[in-house]
């Protein structure tokens, strides 16, 4: 089970509390658990990536395991302490615009 | 007794303000969507229960968000409430908030650059939707005007979005640029008596009329005149700020621009400055009473350095004569160290006998005037900076 942390404003909009969880089949990598995410929640499509492109919104961050993976290409594995669940993949609003 | 019902978007949610018709006690309900940008809500004049809202962020983009209640509660349409979230297929139904521009070969003549702030070409990005304009007779017919400029329409509800893409596609695209708010498309124009007939305004191109439905469109901008383009009578390029209209009388146009005040007499084939006495004309609000046709209303704005009321002091003008002459109402309004704005979707009327006028301000203020503007008093002093104002008239 795949341990996702969203920010408070896309809690309130997936009317959850706290970490979701999720199902997520084959390669445990951002796309597969943003389309897990996105199927599971699907008012959140839009506000992580983008509805076309599946680009990362510009002021959306993503970080696991105290390393930034913002970055990282959308098909490139995952921490395998994120895929167990021991750890979060966290969807993080940057600091920006305070 | 009929009631009044003022939706005021704010930079961080939405408020619901309800009153009987004396509008002397308020109360106030909110914030909805608390912490998000609510540029615009509106409510359908088909079902006065069916309220759109435009729920935006820079993070985390564009929500549209409906109400069948009146704005009790609210649900993203195409997932209502109670409903599973998927299709029974598994697919997502959270169409709503999806904005994708028509590339189409089909449909127009999708254009991928405007000007940018340096005069450089940019490809069209959206950002936000401006403005919400439900349908006079649909209540699942709905507009949106949006950042960069576009007009889209949903005919379900709200629940998925097709550009009309001929008004990107007409020809000056290439010639819009951003205003300092951004390439918005902001004013939403249905002619109740004419089904067909759209005029939309957008900073900074100007304004633009469609006759078939948004089909087709053309500028309407001969006798604007800016100076802070390199023609200052271009066809495209000015900034408007706002455009307001009476319903009875649908060729007659008034308008807000950057600077200038100015009307249309044939539904903006040519304008004339009607500025007359105001003290500045620049200003962002503008709008019509709701049975005089004559009796306009702005908010004069310092400068576009300086986007505050002149000395300090909040005021409204007011002309019975359909512009030039002004006279200044301050009664009930601030005297001295005002220095908040009032932004272009934040004036509106209701259609009492007695015409109710009601702005708010950046500071988080909303006033009403019972009587046509004599007298102003807050419903509110302390919200986040209002962004837009409407109202509805409820039996």
């Amino acid at each position: 089970m795949i341990r996702v942390a969203l920010p408070t404003h896309l809690r309130t909009l997936a009317h959850v509390d706290g970490e979701v969880q999720l199902e997520v089949q084959g390669a445990v990598t951002q796309r597969s658990v943003l389309d897990a995410l996105e199927a599971a929640y699907p008012m959140l499509c839009g506000a992580i990536r983008d509805h076309v492109t599946l680009k990362r919104r510009p002021f959306i961050r993503f970080f696991a395991c105290e390393e930034d993976l913002s970055h990282e290409p959308p098909d490139a594995p995952l921490p395998e302490a994120v895929v167990s669940g021991r750890e979060p993949f966290l969807v993080v609003g940057a600091i920006a615009g305070g | 007794m009929s009631k009044v019902r003022v939706l005021a978007g704010t930079r961080k949610g939405a408020f619901i303000l309800t009153s009987d018709g004396k509008r002397q006690n308020w109360e106030v309900s909110g914030p909805h969507f608390a912490g998000w940008e609510l540029y615009h809500l509106k409510g359908s004049p088909a079902d006065p229960n069916r309220l759109y809202a435009s729920q935006t962020s820079g993070w985390f983009g564009q929500i549209i968000q409906r109400s069948d209640d009146g704005g009790k509660t609210w649900f993203q349409p195409g997932t209502p409430p109670g409903e599973p979230m998927t299709t029974p297929e598994g697919f997502p139904k959270g169409e709503s908030n999806k904005f994708v521009y028509d590339t189409s070969t089909e449909t127009g003549k999708p254009l991928t650059t405007h000007q940018f702030y340096d005069g450089t070409q940019h490809p069209w990005e959206f950002k936000r939707v401006w403005h919400l304009e439900p349908s006079p007779t649909d209540p699942d017919t709905v507009y949106a005007g949006v950042e960069d400029a576009a007009i889209f329409r949903s005919k379900d509800g709200g629940k998925t979005w097709q550009e009309l893409p001929g008004l990107r596609g007409h020809g000056t695209g290439p010639q819009w640029q951003p205003g300092a708010g951004g390439m918005c498309l902001h004013t939403i124009i249905l002619d109740p008596s004419n089904p067909g007939r759209i005029v939309i305004a957008i900073s900074a191109a100007g304004a633009f009329r469609s006759d078939d439905g948004g089909q087709t469109w053309k500028p309407i901008n001969r006798g604007l005149k800016s100076r802070y383009i390199p023609n200052p009578e271009a066809e495209v390029g000015h900034c408007v700020h706002h455009i307001a209209m009476n319903p009875a009388r649908p060729n007659v146009l008034f308008m807000q621009k950057h600077w200038d005040v100015m009307r249309s007499d044939d539904a903006g084939e040519s304008w004339q400055e009607v500025s007359g006495n105001l003290p500045t004309d620049f200003g962002f609000a503008i709008d019509v009473h709701a049975h005089e046709p004559e009796t306009v209303f702005v908010v004069p704005i310092k400068s576009d350095a300086e986007h505050y009321p002149l000395d300090g002091k909040l005021r409204v003008y007011r002309s019975r004569t359909g512009g030039n002459e002004w006279e200044e109402l301050s009664n009930g309004l601030p005297e001295r160290n005002c220095y908040v704005n009032v932004l272009r979707d934040a004036m509106a009327v209701d259609s009492l006998d007695a015409c109710g006028i009601y702005f708010g301000t950046t500071g988080g203020q909303v006033y009403a005037s019972a009587d046509g503007g004599d007298y102003w008093s807050a419903i509110v002093h302390d919200l986040p900076p209002v962004l837009s104002v409407e109202v509805q008239t409820l039996p």
